[in-house]
């Protein structure tokens, strides 16, 4: 089987697999972090949402075999390692979410941090602040149905982003 | 060392004369009896099992109704009563008390306010409290089973008695220590302090508190007014865990060997399979170990999940049909038309008015984000089981039929869910996850594709609601509904624990089958309408269902709002008003008026939209939820990709009084949650059945609240009504919710809405997947989408 490598949270990884196998499996099977999680498999709940080379993406959509050794992938575990935090310390994305405890279950909470961190980055790109309109295009499912208290961390957090 | 199950089952044996020959008058009013159980560190236990509650149910005169009286809370509270010294708190030499919860944590935030619970009576801080999840322990009967809003209203008083008692042994071990006697004595925050300054940690007194032998002790609790844990706000005790990416659900456990697996399904519900053709070629697929067919399709395992998808999707399966080949909506509905029960004629006036509706609610899919998964590992005559479970006990049972092995041979561990909504009151994939590990004689991480979810899984029952009401001079004389429903899954112990307390119901519960008795306890109309009867009838049971964050009350309290804005119509008055008037009690008054306040009832609004209120009354409490709904054309047609949009509530205010809260900041989480559910049930989410199967395949399909339907403006307000005993959370939100949208889209475009959700006949809007293969190509464009 080809061997493929890249780098994950910082650090150069070499799996073993077939080009097919989609990075969500790799990253989750394979190399056994378990942040990103699976709940649909087909790019719609976004519940996998991770970053790739600094931009939201859903590995459950991207084949091993299309990731380039020069490919930076960052998972839930790495957000606040490999984003300028000081080191201990929570991404302030995180931190809003713990200050709004918006967690419920917790299932879609991982891809739901990943996704606002990469919006905010967005909508400021565009030299803008998050607006209501841009929070309603947020597509992560929540089944628990946090999306009130999910708002009002996003807003908290690109404050202190 | 904290006992196993075994060890407690021993003390209660020991301890069994004590229970039987000693009368509960012994102790005092707020005076509860206990023990401290032998061993070499302090181990509580609570001692409810003596006389019962006061009792809720003396009569049943016939104006109120049954669940007035006695409700399906009191059915669990007295259930799980006799086994309350079954659990157990520990306080080790570090001070820490550990707990193991005998319920199933699955986001509604029990492991925090049970934490709580220990913290208030111990005196120590919450972090110092663990609270884990017990595995199946057969020998707690009905108090092993999460649902019904149920866990802490049971646990309250058990679980602070336990509490207590470690305390008083902790006190009398310093008394002892420090040379003082246990009344001069202080705790704090995990410390007692004797009057000149001397003192000692919990953990330095856990052993000298521990006793040889097992102790009845009798203990009073903390009044209220002296809680400063119990009503404050605080954070989830996984919050950290979570934001990090580090809390483990089932698929995120490593347990040895345990590959991936998963299950290629029939394409009509319910069918089975017959034979895998191609077996040798899905064997020599890339990861793929171990191909076996079981009962409920061909499982395969594999080194990822992602090649698994793969060899399903290559599978070439000859299938058997499924018992509604052919059904759909119609046809199911058809039949419960035939089955619903006549209205009974009440006698009243000849000039009274007659409003008479009939409500259709589809199937809904209740499964959580976390799709069904267990790990199981079946060999050499023993098997070990990890999944989210909210009946564990059942669970090990059902495992046992299927396995054929003996419960004792069945360990079974209950891991916290992603999500469950009644879902995980069934142990499915446990069972799959048996029997597949057992037909390959390997351990197996088994998960549902999410297409299995919608397409195979529980799902909330199509029902139909009448409700005929009459009304005279300004008085409502009569108001009668008859719910039909496929019927629902009691399996998971509810039914028995309703069939086992029959003799004890109240007058009449008994005898009713074990559905319309749940229907009897939860059901309660809060208005005084004269002659009021609701009735349950079921009928179709081919599918697999169960009920989701709340058994019947969201369907027939839409029913019952949308006729009560009807008949305020019918008589001229506000919405608010008349329902002011009829409301029977002063707590459902008291968050009516609240949430009306807030929310500015009665405002000007613009044409297209208007404002919708509902109560509810359940779970030892009350709800009331006012709304804004914009049915402008503008709005209803905006366009977001693979969504509905429609109509949208841009303002909401919740009010809950759920009797004592224990962590405001949860209520508060569960109220927003509720209130998405009830959202999607009236507006956005259904299944179709259509040809012997349902179409929606996954969240692209099946439409739950999204970012776009959630109201920018939302509001809780927490009333309290000053009691003192909690009420339910988990499925409060959604009844009143789901309600007062309904009655702002009957307000709003003028046309009282007959079939829920609203857009069910609207053209289905999303490309169907297929049934062969019966999961979807997992996509490669993934690069091209990112932001
Ligand atoms: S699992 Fe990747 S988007 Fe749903
Ligand atoms: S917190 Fe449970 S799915 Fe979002």
């Amino acid at each position: 089987m080809p061997m493929h490598t890249f780098t994950v949270n910082g650090e150069t990884v070499t799996v073993d697999a077939d080009d097919d196998v989609r990075l969500l499996w790799v990253i989750r099977d394979l190399l056994g972090l378990t942040g990103p999680k699976y709940g649909c498999g087909i790019n719609v709940c976004k519940a996998c949402t991770s970053h790739l080379n600094g931009k939201a993406f859903n590995p459950c959509a991207v084949r091993v075999g299309d990731v380039a050794e020069s490919d930076e992938v960052t998972t839930i575990e790495g957000l606040a390692d490999t984003d300028g935090t000081p080191e201990g310390e929570l991404h302030p994305m995180q931190e809003a979410w713990l200050e709004r405890d918006v967690a419920q279950c917790g299932y879609c909470q991982p891809g739901q941090i990943m996704a606002a961190v990469a919006k905010v980055k967005q909508v400021r790109a565009e030299g803008r602040s998050v607006t209501e309109a841009d929070l309603d295009e947020i597509r992560n499912v929540c089944r628990c149905g946090t999306y009130t208290r999910i708002r009002e961390a996003v807003k908290l957090g690109a404050a202190r982003m | 060392m904290r006992p196993g199950p075994h060890t407690v089952l021993e003390r209660r044996v020991t301890t069994q004369s004590d229970l039987t020959d000693t009368s509960p008058a012994g102790a005092s009013r707020r005076g509860f009896l206990g023990y401290v159980l032998g061993g070499s560190t302090l181990v509580a236990a609570a001692d409810l099992g003596l006389g019962r509650a006061p009792a809720a149910h003396a009569a049943v005169p016939s104006p109120p109704q049954v669940a007035e009286l006695y409700d399906l809370e009191d059915l669990q509270t007295d259930a799980a009563r006799p086994t309350a010294n079954l659990i157990t708190i520990t306080v080790d030499d570090e001070g820490r008390a550990t707990f193991a919860l005998p319920r199933s944590e699955n986001g509604q935030g029990i492991t925090t306010s049970t934490a709580m619970l220990i913290a208030e009576e111990l005196d120590i801080d919450v972090e110092d409290v663990v609270v884990e999840l017990a595995p199946a322990r057969p020998e707690l009967v009905f108090n092993q089973l999460t649902g019904g809003s149920n866990t802490t209203v049971s646990t309250y008083t058990p679980v602070r008695v336990a509490a207590a008692i470690a305390k008083g042994a902790l006190l009398r071990a310093a008394a002892v220590q420090l040379r003082t006697t246990v009344d001069l004595l202080e705790s704090k925050a995990g410390v007692i302090r004797a009057p000149g300054g001397a003192s000692a940690t919990y953990g330095e007194l856990a052993r000298a508190a521990a006793s040889e032998t097992t102790q009845r002790v009798e203990v009073d609790l903390k009044p209220a007014s002296e809680f400063t844990t119990i009503g404050t706000p605080r954070n989830r005790v996984d919050a950290r865990d979570i934001v990090t990416g580090a809390k483990k659900f089932v698929t995120d456990l490593d347990v040895p060997d345990a590959l991936p697996t998963m299950v290629c399904r029939p394409p009509t519900l319910n069918g089975t399979p017959r034979a895998l053709r191609n077996r040798a070629e899905v064997l020599a697929m890339p990861g793929v170990t171990d191909v076996a067919q079981i009962a409920t399709g061909i499982a395969v395992r594999a080194e990822t999940f992602g090649q698994c998808i793969e060899a399903i999707r290559a599978m070439d399966v000859e299938w058997n049909g499924g018992p509604v080949d052919g059904e759909d909506d119609e046809s199911v509905l058809a039949g419960l038309r035939r089955a619903a029960l006549p209205m009974a004629v009440p006698k009243v006036p000849v000039l009274a008015k007659t409003v008479d509706l009939e409500f259709e609610f589809m199937f809904r899919s209740s499964a959580a984000l976390e799709p069904y998964a267990a790990i199981a590992d079946v060999r050499d005559g023993r098997a070990e089981v990890w999944a989210g479970l909210k009946a564990p006990i059942v669970a090990q049972k059902k495992i046992a039929e299927a396995i054929l092995l003996p419960t004792t041979a069945i360990t079974v561990n209950v891991v916290t869910g992603g999500g469950s909504f009644g879902h995980k009151l069934f142990p499915d994939h446990a069972v799959e996850a048996a029997r597949a590990s057992k037909a390959m004689g390997k351990p197996v991480k088994l998960m549902w594709h999410r297409a299995d979810e919608p397409r195979q899984g529980r799902v909330h029952p199509l029902c139909t609601s009448r409700v005929r009401a009459t009304h005279l001079a300004g008085q409502v004389l009569s108001f009668e509904q008859r719910h039909t429903s496929v019927e629902t899954d009691f399996s998971h112990g509810l039914g028995d624990m309703l069939s086992a307390t029959a003799a004890e119901l109240p007058p009449g519960v008994g005898n009713l089958s074990v559905a319309e008795g749940i229907f009897a306890l939860t059901q309660e109309l809060p208005y005084d309408f004269g002659v009021v009867t609701q009735l349950l009838t079921e009928a179709d049971r081919r599918f697999n269902t169960g009920s989701m964050r709340n058994i019947y009350s969201p369907d027939v309290r839409v029913a019952n709002e949308l006729v009560v804005d009807v008949l305020a119509a019918a008589l001229r008055k506000d919405p608010l008003d008349f329902r002011l008037q009829f409301l029977k009690d002063e707590r459902t008054r008291a968050v009516l008026e609240r949430a009306a306040e807030v929310a500015g009832w009665g405002k000007a609004m613009p044409p297209g939209t208007a404002m919708g209120l509902a109560v509810h009354k359940e779970y030892k409490g009350s709800t009331a939820c006012v709304v804004e709904l914009d049915c402008r054309p503008e709005t209803v047609g905006r366009t977001v990709r693979d969504a509905v949009t429609g109509p949208r509530v841009t303002k909401a205010v919740f009010a809950v009084d759920a009797g004592l809260v224990v962590n405001p900041r949860g209520l508060e989480a569960q109220m927003i949650g509720g209130f998405a559910d009830g959202l999607a049930l009236t507006l956005t989410s259904s299944l179709h059945l259509r040809d012997g199967h349902f179409l929606e395949a996954s969240w692209d399909n099946y439409f739950y609240t999204r970012q776009w339907n959630v109201p920018p403006d939302f509001r809780v307000e927490i009333v309290d009504a000053g009691v003192d005993q909690p009420g339910g959370a988990g499925e409060a939100g959604v009844a009143a919710s789901a309600a007062a949208v309904a009655c702002a889209y009957a307000r709003a475009t003028g046309s009282v809405p007959k079939r829920f959700p609203i857009n069910h006949d609207d053209p289905i809007s999303f490309e169907v997947k297929s049934f062969v293969p019966p999961v979807p190509a997992a996509p490669t464009n993934g690069r091209d989408l990112t932001y």
